[in-house]
């Protein structure tokens, strides 16, 4: 991971950038694999931020009694959005791979309610781009999940030999 | 712990329990399209639920040794991803560093073919409160 940061040129470098269209590439990172399986969805976007939603399932739950769902699909929305928010902020699409992230659970989310993550890129560098999220059920001032984190840019060719 | 105890989202997941090392339950999870992320690679919140489920699992574990009844919610959790998740099977094991009345810390890592290269590491915090009757 540390060669990443000696990677100076890493914005410049990459010839293969291609113009980023945050609506085109959540669908389509939602069309298959984890995100399918979750129901994950694109539902907006603005300058620097991107909104994913996912509806609430009973194979997707984490405590039966009470049928709260579990953490793990909301890590997987706030990985995805964060990851989005990225690309969002710098409008091309460029590999990076998530460095960290870190999940504050404030409060349990409402058993049978949709949950809708919505993502920032706050800052970003030649190789760093930080990155902050919550989770919600509707009342986006009352979240049950903070998410803060940081993604490592990588150019093209670095990708590749990985 | 076994794995029917699991709760939904792990089955759903393909997690199970497959064994106990040093007291604390290994969580396994074969590969499948269901945790796939960018394609070939397993997705990070994939493996983030399955350092929870360890996480969890292992505070379990201690808790019941120690013949102690509460509720376990979980309040944070950090993950450092420190490899690519490849197409096969993956494991975690939590470590319970302490657990006190109100809250339990606890360190996980997952890895695969080769315990020596984890391909996540985290740490999670747990409110434990007693158990509603």
């Amino acid at each position: 991971m540390n060669q990443h940061d000696t990677n100076e040129n890493a914005t410049s470098s990459f010839s293969g950038a291609a113009p980023f269209d945050p609506a085109r590439l959540a669908k389509r990172m939602t069309m298959g694999g984890h995100g399918n399986f979750l129901g994950m969805h694109y539902r907006d976007h603005g300058d620097i931020w991107i909104e994913l939603g996912l509806d609430w399932r009973a194979d997707l739950v984490g405590d039966p009694e009470t049928g709260v769902i579990a953490s793990g699909p909301i890590i997987s929305m706030l990985d995805n959005a964060t990851s989005l928010s990225v690309w969002t902020r710098t409008g091309v699409f460029r590999p990076q791979v998530t460095l960290d992230l870190r999940i504050d659970y404030t409060r349990a989310a409402t058993p049978g309610k949709a949950i809708i993550a919505r993502a920032e890129c706050y800052q970003v560098r030649r190789s760093m781009a930080f990155v902050r999220g919550i989770a919600h059920d509707g009342d986006s001032a009352d979240p049950v999940a903070h998410a803060v984190g940081i993604f490592m840019l990588i150019d093209g060719q670095e990708w590749i030999q990985s | 712990m076994n794995s029917q105890e699991l709760p939904p989202y792990a089955l759903a997941m393909g997690m199970e329990i497959a064994g106990i090392v040093d007291d604390s339950p290994l969580v396994a999870m074969d590969f499948s399209q269901r945790a796939v992320g960018r394609p070939g690679y397993l997705h990070g919140g994939a493996i983030s639920g399955l350092l929870e489920m360890a996480g969890f699992a292992a505070l379990a574990a201690e808790l019941e040794r120690k013949g102690i009844a509460v509720q376990i919610k979980p309040i944070n959790i950090k993950v450092e991803f420190l490899r690519s998740g490849l197409p096969e099977r993956i494991f975690a094991r939590g470590e319970v560093l302490r657990a006190g009345r109100r809250v339990a810390n606890v360190r996980i890592e997952a890895w695969q073919a080769d315990r020596t290269r984890p391909v996540a590491s985290c740490w999670m915090n747990f409110q434990l409160s007693p158990k509603k009757a």
